[in-house]
């Protein structure tokens, strides 16, 4: 199965969803009064991508085709064309579907560093074994750094992930200071060789502002042992979030500035629409989307594809 | 938050003379204004609706106080409504008499399961109980390990098994077996694997450990920060098992917790508990009034209604 196969397939129930929104709700050859408008509103929020968004989708869809005869493929252009403007922004996701890797910065001169955080339980520690088995597959070399050494046995977790995938991981027993974990990390990847370096992090929640303290010096330590890295910082975020995500972006960008967000948990009935908000507010792109506990789980996000994919 | 509520309340309710009467009219941008803190606060879209329609059954025909702002009155009335609604509290949990009492824990991925069986372990401790832990997530890794070191911190027994060739239903009566032989446990906590409601097979394997085990209660671990699915995963889980309790989980943070509201309103399950940071003893009782202030962006509004 194709990536794209795939990631339609982790989307089949939102496609599903909107697809039925569209020819359901919108009748060909009725006229499009405000009460329709209203029930697609309703839909749309419950994607979770917040009134705010939503109302902009709906203004669009009022202002060029309300008080008028439904035409179907119409409508659904302007829902198309709008949601892709919400999730491209600048346009800078545009990436080659074919290649898995291209939504990650690279350093040209030697290690890649990647630093991934997020809230209590959303999927980071999964999704970073996930991005490894990505990376493994396309023959780089990839070595895990344990970062979060609070949580129970969440060094064992990704020591076991490591195992299954054959990659190097470093540990320090629990408790000690992340940021050391993330230090010795840089320097066992750089004393290899390795192409990427990936740092698990406890997760935290982004009020808890000693926490957040913890994550910048985390930052800071990579950035004195590779110069300009972290070259991603990727946010996790869980696709059944609300509109807290936002919040939970605005504040991880302020101690990392996340480069990217992985959607995990996007193979359930939610949407994760708040990533939309997300989008629109800081330019924050999702990069990856996890559709399942498993390795293979982990599909690249196209923004065309998404949104075609809706509507098909 | 309070102010940005109370601000539009202010200017929608404009129209409201003191002393006149509240009527369907004269409230419903007010109302407009609530129904979109809420939908902010993430509760359901269908819940949000439905409130509001409540609320202006309720407020309509009523008097314009005189002592008070119109604005206040309405967010007075709102706020009593959503402490009805996610009330009254039920923190027991339905203890055996005598014997070995089971509680089973369930939830989507992540949602804090683990974490918080092992409160509850150290809850029941405190209070004189003598729980156990049964580790019967063998899917994800290291699941156990977590439980094990939990288990540790409380000082409690857990029961655990290799989990390759294992199941769940196993472990979890071989784990109420060795409770009876151990002789002093009279609580058993069964942690499951986080699963997706669509997920029939591990649906199923849920349904088969509460069919074989009995548990006494049955309790729903719910991330706060869940916003417009939580009723579709409650629903599911409520629908599978028949839930006794929720637990509401991370509400240390800046989340306002619509979902509270949501599955309270679509199972009708008491929230029990509500979880308030990582360490294990960050479990506090469910205090409707302080959620609904949380929903609604508002500190102290019972002060502010009291004062009418
Ligand atoms: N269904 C589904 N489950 C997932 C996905 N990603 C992760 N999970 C599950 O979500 C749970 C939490 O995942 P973790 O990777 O441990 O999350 P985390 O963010 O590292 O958690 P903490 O380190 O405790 O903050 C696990 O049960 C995972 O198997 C996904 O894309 N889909
Ligand atoms: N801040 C905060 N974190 C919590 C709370 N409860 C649990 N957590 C954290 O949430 C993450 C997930 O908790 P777990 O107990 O592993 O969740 P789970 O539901 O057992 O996860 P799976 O078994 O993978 O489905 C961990 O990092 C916990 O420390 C809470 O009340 N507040
Ligand atoms: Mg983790
Ligand atoms: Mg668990």
């Amino acid at each position: 199965m194709g990536l794209f196969d795939r990631l339609k397939r982790g989307l089949q129930k939102t496609k599903e969803v909107m697809r039925t929104d569209v020819r359901d709700l919108f009748k060909a050859g009725e006229i499009l009064d405000d009460q329709k408008i209203e029930e697609f509103e309703a839909r749309l929020i419950k994607t979770d991508m917040g009134v705010a968004p939503a109302s902009e989708i709906c203004e669009e869809i009022r202002k060029k085709h309300g008080g008028r005869t439904v035409v179907l493929d119409d409508i659904e252009e302007t829902v198309k064309e709008k949601l892709r403007s919400l999730l491209e922004g600048e346009g800078d996701t545009k990436w080659d579907i074919a290649d898995p890797l291209s939504p990650l910065k690279k350093n040209p001169n030697g290690l890649t560093v990647i630093l991934v955080a997020g809230v209590n339980g959303v999927g980071k520690t999964t999704s970073i074994a996930k991005l490894a088995n990505l990376l493994l597959k396309q023959n780089k070399t990839v070595v895990l750094a344990a970062g979060d050494t609070f949580r129970a046995a969440a060094v064992e977790q990704l020591t076991m992930w490591a195992n299954r995938l054959g990659c190097e991981i470093v540990t320090r027993p629990d408790g000690t200071d992340p940021a050391s974990v993330a230090y010795s990390g840089c320097e066992s990847a750089l004393e290899s060789g390795a192409d990427y370096l990936i740092i698990d992090t406890a997760g935290r929640l982004q009020t808890h502002a000693n926490l957040m303290e913890e994550l910048e010096k985390i930052k800071r330590v990579i950035s004195k042992k590779v110069p300009e890295a972290p070259h991603e910082s990727l946010l996790v975020l869980d696709a059944t979030t609300g509109q807290n995500g936002v919040s939970q972006a605005e504040h991880f960008t302020k101690a990392i500035e996340c480069s990217g967000l992985i959607l995990a948990k996007l193979d359930g009935t939610a949407r994760g629409g708040v990533t939309v908000a997300i989008r629109q507010k800081m330019g924050i792109p999702v990069k990856y989307v996890g559709v399942g506990e498993q390795i293979d789980d982990l599909e690249l996000f196209n923004s065309q594809g998404f949104v075609d994919a809706l509507f098909e | 938050m309070f102010e940005g509520l109370t601000g539009n309340l202010k200017n929608a309710l404009s129209g409201l003379a003191r002393g006149g009467k509240l009527t369907e009219g004269n409230i419903k941008d007010g109302l407009r204004e609530v129904r979109q803190a809420l939908l902010e606060a993430d509760v359901n879209y269908e819940v949000a609706t439905k409130f509001i329609e409540r609320v202006t059954e309720q407020s309509v025909g009523e008097k314009v106080l005189k002592s008070i702002r119109p604005d206040e009155q309405i967010v007075g009335i709102v706020h009593q409504e959503l402490i009805n609604l996610m009330g009254p509290v039920e923190p027991d949990l339905a203890f055996k008499p005598s014997g070995i009492t089971i509680l089973m824990m369930c939830g989507l991925q992540g949602s804090g399961k683990t974490t918080t069986c092992g409160k509850l372990a150290r809850l029941l401790k405190e209070q004189g109980r003598k729980p156990m832990l049964v580790a019967a997530d063998l899917q994800r890794p290291a699941a156990i390990e977590q439980l094990k070191v939990i288990a540790g911190q409380v000082g409690v027994p857990a029961h655990t098994e290799a989990p390759e060739g294992n199941n769940a239903v196993k472990v979890c009566q071989n784990g109420l077996s060795q409770a009876k032989k151990l002789g002093n446990v009279d609580t058993v906590i069964l942690d499951t694997a986080g699963r997706l409601h669509v997920d029939e097979q591990l649906m199923q394997e849920l349904e088969q450990i509460e069919r074989k085990l009995q548990p006494d209660q049955v309790i729903f671990a719910c991330d706060a920060m869940t916003g417009q699915d939580a009723v579709n995963s409650a629903k599911a889980f409520n629908e599978a098992l028949e839930l006794d309790g929720v637990i509401l989980t991370k509400l240390d943070g800046d989340t306002r917790g619509g979902a509270a509201l949501s599955v309270k309103e679509v199972t009708g399950v008491p929230i029990k508990f509500i979880g308030v940071g990582e360490a294990l003893d960050r479990l506090e009782p469910f205090h409707p009034d302080r959620m609904a202030g949380r929903i609604l962006g508002m500190g102290d509004v019972v002060s502010l209604v009291e004062k009418a």
